[in-house]
C-alpha cells in the first residue's frame, strides 16, 4: 500500500515528501490527512490524480487546525475515535501566518490531533514570498534584495514555543535530514492524548536556490549550525535536544543557498550574518546544543 | 406541547431534537442565546452523544462543522452579521464540497456603522454561495424548519448546506406560543444521517481536490443542478411536514389574496405578519390588495412567483437589504421572474439596522401605489432627512 505517491508532482529534491511518507508509514497508515492549501496540496490532490492512499481532505489555506478539530470531534461523537489518527500537514505560511488562529483554537481546546508543519520558510507554492517562518536575510519576492534592503528583516517566529505556551502535551522540531528522528517523534506524539505539534524543516529547492541533490545536506547544515535546533517538549518540559559535537559557523549553511548569496556582498550583509550567527549562538545557549 | 418560549429557545430545542453529532459555534449578538441554550443542554447531558465545541471565531466554527460533516457527522452552527461574513469563505467551500451542514442565521445588519439590530443584509450577501436559504416569519416556523433543513440538505439529490434565516431580536428574542415538537415526531420525519462519502480509513477518499480548467466548471454547474433538485425535494418535504404536524407552511412562496389583487406586497421574514394584517384590513375596506410571502430565497422560486403575480399590475417589494450600486436584491430577482409581463415593480427599502417598519408606512405605500402617486422606482422609506458629510 502506498500512502503517499507515486505520482505526486513535487520537484526533484523537494523536502516534504520525506516527511509526509515517513509520518504516515510510522502510523501504519491509520491516518486521516488534513491538508491546508499549498505546495503539498497542489502536487498531490489534483482531481483525478489523487496520490493519497489514506483518507484526505483539503478545505482552505487557513483552516486546517479547525477542520482537523471538527473531524476529531465528529469521530469522538460517533465513537469512531479509535479508527485513525487525525494528522494535519500544513506549510509554514498556513501555520505561522494565516492559519495561526485556527491552530491556536485547536491547541487551546486540546483536540486529539497531530499537527505537522512542513517548514520550507516561505510561501513556496506561489513562488517564494516571505512568511513569518522566513529567516532574516532571505531573499524572497516580497522581501527582495535592493539597494536599501538586505532581504527579509526581522526574526523567524518561534512556533514551537507558541505551541508549548498553549500547554499541549507534545511539541517538537525535526528535520527531513534526520528521518528516523522525525518518525520517532511522530510515533511519540501519537502516544499522547491531545494536541501535538511537530515542525519539520523541509527545504524548497526552487525557493532556496539549491541543487535538488543537496536537499538533505542543506537541511542537515541548518541543524549543525544551530539555526534549526531539534528539540522536544513533553507537557511543557524540554525533554530532548539533538546535541552538536562541533557546531558549524552559519556561513556554511548560508553560502550554498541562492536566497542568502547576497549577504556576502551586500552593504548590510555583514550585519545580517552577525544576526544569524547570534540566533544560532542563542539557540545553543537556550537548548544546550553544544555537546 | 404548546409553550410560550423565546425564539432562541425554540430554535435550540429543534436543533436538539434533530440529533446533531457536532455543534460548533462562536457567540455573536443576537445569535448568542441560541448556542447558549445548546451549551446548557450539552452541560446537562441533554444532547445525547453530540459534542458541543466553542470555537475561536466564526471562521473556526464553520471550519469545524465542515470537518465534522466530512467525517460523516450531522453538524450545526449558527451566527449573525459579521460572524456570517467571517464564515463566508468556509461556507462557499462547504457548499462546493457538497457538505449538508445546517446553519441558523439570526439576521442582523452589517458594519459599518456597527449595529446589532435587524435587517437581512448579512444572509442576502452570501446568496450566491450555493447554500439553500429559507426565511421564516415566526418562531414556530423557525422551530419547524430546522428538522426539515437537515432532511433536505442531507438528501442525496441535494447535498448542499441549508440556512434558516430568522430575524434577529424581532424573532429570536420574542416570546411566542410555540407548539414544540417531540422526539418521536422528529424521529419519524428525520432519519439518522447516512453520508454518501465520508472520511474513513477503511475506504479512503480524497475530498477537496483542486480542479484545473478541464474539470472545474462541471463541479460548479452540478451545484446549480442540485439547487434545482432541492426545489422539488423541499416541496415534497413541506408536504410531508404538513401531514405529520398539521402545520401547513405552504410552498416556496405563499400567495395570500393575490388572485384578484391590483397591488401585491412581496415580503420576507418577520415583516410578513405585519403586511398580512395591513392587507386583511384593507381587504375589509374592499381594496384589492394581496401579499406574497417569499419563504425560499435560494433556490429562487421564479416560476411560483411569476404564477402568483401574473395578474397583479403593481408589485411592492419590501426590501430589508441593499445591493449598493444596483437594484435591491429581492427586487432584482422578482423582476427577473416577471420578465416580459406588464407589471410595475416598486422597490421599497426600509427597516435597515433595526429601524421600525410601522403599519402606517406599509398602508401609506400601498395607498400611494394604488393612487398612482409614486413611480415604480427604488425609494427609501422611514429615512430621516440627512446631510452627507464629505470631508
Amino acid at each position: 500500500m502506498n500512502y503517499f505517491g507515486p505520482g505526486h508532482g513535487a520537484c526533484p529534491g523537494c523536502g516534504f515528501p520525506i516527511a509526509i511518507r515517513g509520518a504516515i508509514e510510522v502510523l501504519d497508515g491509520k491516518v486521516i490527512a488534513v491538508n491546508s492549501t499549498g505546495c503539498l496540496e497542489i502536487v498531490s490532490s489534483m482531481y483525478g490524480r489523487n496520490t493519497w492512499g489514506v483518507p484526505y481532505i483539503h478545505s482552505l489555506f487557513e483552516n486546517a487546525g479547525a477542520v482537523a478539530a471538527g473531524i476529531e470531534t465528529a469521530l469522538r461523537a460517533m465513537k469512531r475515535d479509535n479508527e485513525a489518527h487525525v494528522v494535519v500537514f500544513a506549510g509554514d505560511g498556513a501555520t505561522f501566518d494565516i492559519g495561526i488562529g485556527t491552530l491556536s483554537g485547536m491547541m487551546d481546546r486540546d483536540h486529539n490531533v497531530i499537527y505537522i508543519c512542513y517548514d520550507n520558510e516561505a510561501y513556496q507554492n506561489t513562488g517564494n514570498q516571505q512568511s513569518m517562518a522566513t529567516p532574516p536575510g532571505a531573499n524572497t519576492t516580497t522581501t527582495p534584495v535592493g539597494k536599501l534592503k538586505p532581504g527579509k528583516t526581522g526574526r523567524k517566529k518561534d512556533m514551537v514555543e507558541i505551541a508549548v505556551a498553549h500547554g499541549v502535551p507534545y511539541a517538537a522540531s525535526a528535520s527531513i535530514a534526520y528521518p528516523k528522528d522525525f518518525q520517532r517523534k511522530v510515533k511519540r506524539a501519537a502516544e499522547f492524548e491531545g494536541s501535538k505539534y511537530i515542525q519539520v524543516h523541509a527545504p524548497c529547492v526552487t525557493g532556496w536556490g539549491i541543487d535538488g541533490k543537496l536537499t538533505v545536506e542543506v537541511s542537515k547544515l541548518a541543524v549543525e549550525t544551530g539555526l534549526y535546533p531539534l528539540v522536544e517538549y513533553e507537557y511543557g518540559k524540554l525533554v530532548k535536544v539533538k546535541k552538536l559535537k562541533q557546531r558549524k559557523p552559519v556561513e556554511e549553511y548560508l553560502k550554498i543557498q541562492r536566497r542568502f548569496r547576497h549577504l556576502f556582498k551586500h552593504e548590510m550583509g555583514k550585519e545580517i550574518l552577525e544576526q544569524l550567527q547570534k540566533i544560532a549562538d542563542e539557540n545553543a545557549e537556550k537548548y544546550g546544543l553544544d555537546a | 406541547m404548546r409553550k410560550v418560549v423565546r425564539g432562541f429557545y425554540a430554535i435550540a430545542e429543534a436543533v436538539r431534537l434533530s440529533k446533531p453529532n457536532v455543534i460548533a459555534a462562536y457567540p455573536i449578538t443576537p445569535q448568542t442565546e441560541i448556542v447558549e441554550n445548546l451549551a446548557e443542554m450539552y452541560a446537562n447531558g441533554e444532547l445525547g452523544d453530540a459534542e458541543y465545541v466553542t470555537a475561536e471565531s466564526e471562521f473556526g466554527a464553520a471550519s469545524m462543522v465542515l470537518g465534522a460533516s466530512a467525517a460523516g457527522a450531522r453538524a450545526f452552527t449558527a451566527t449573525s452579521s459579521q460572524g456570517l461574513l467571517l464564515m463566508s469563505e468556509v461556507l462557499y467551500n462547504a457548499a462546493g464540497m457538497r457538505l449538508p451542514i445546517v446553519l441558523v442565521i439570526a439576521n442582523r445588519s452589517v458594519s459599518a456603522p456597527l449595529s446589532i439590530w435587524n435587517d437581512i443584509q448579512d444572509s442576502i450577501s452570501i446568496r450566491d454561495a450555493g447554500i439553500i436559504q429559507l426565511y421564516v416569519e415566526s418562531n414556530q416556523e423557525a422551530h419547524d424548519m430546522i428538522p426539515l433543513a437537515f432532511k433536505v440538505a442531507e438528501n442525496r439529490d441535494v447535498l448542499l448546506p441549508f440556512m434558516v434565516c430568522v430575524d434577529g431580536f424581532k424573532l429570536t428574542h420574542a416570546y411566542e406560543p410555540v407548539d414544540l415538537l417531540d422526539q418521536e415526531t422528529v424521529d419519524k420525519f428525520l432519519p439518522p444521517y447516512n453520508p454518501v462519502v465520508k472520511l474513513d480509513v477503511n475506504n479512503p477518499v480524497a475530498m477537496g481536490c483542486y480542479a484545473p480548467p478541464p474539470y472545474y466548471m462541471e463541479f460548479r454547474v452540478a451545484m446549480e443542478y442540485a439547487m434545482e433538485r432541492a426545489s422539488k425535494v423541499m416541496l415534497q418535504e413541506f408536504k410531508k411536514w404538513y401531514k405529520l404536524t398539521g402545520r401547513d407552511w405552504g410552498g416556496h412562496v405563499v400567495a395570500e389574496n393575490c388572485e384578484d389583487a391590483e397591488v401585491v406586497v412581496v415580503a420576507m421574514g418577520s415583516v410578513v405578519p405585519l403586511v398580512r394584517e395591513v392587507i386583511s384590513r384593507m381587504r375589509q375596506d374592499g381594496k384589492r390588495v394581496g401579499m406574497l410571502k417569499i419563504r425560499t430565497y435560494r433556490p429562487f422560486p421564479s416560476r411560483e412567483i411569476r404564477k402568483a403575480l401574473k395578474n397583479a399590475g403593481k408589485i411592492i417589494v419590501i426590501e430589508r437589504a441593499l445591493s449598493i450600486g444596483a437594484e435591491p436584491p429581492v427586487t432584482a430577482d422578482v423582476k427577473s421572474a416577471l420578465f416580459g409581463l406588464n407589471s410595475e415593480v416598486y422597490p421599497v427599502v426600509t427597516g435597515l439596522g433595526g429601524r421600525d417598519i410601522p403599519r402606517e408606512l406599509v398602508e401609506r405605500i400601498i395607498e400611494d401605489v394604488m393612487k398612482g402617486k409614486i413611480k415604480p422606482e427604488k425609494r427609501y422609506e422611514g429615512l430621516n432627512e440627512f446631510e452627507e458629510v464629505i470631508p
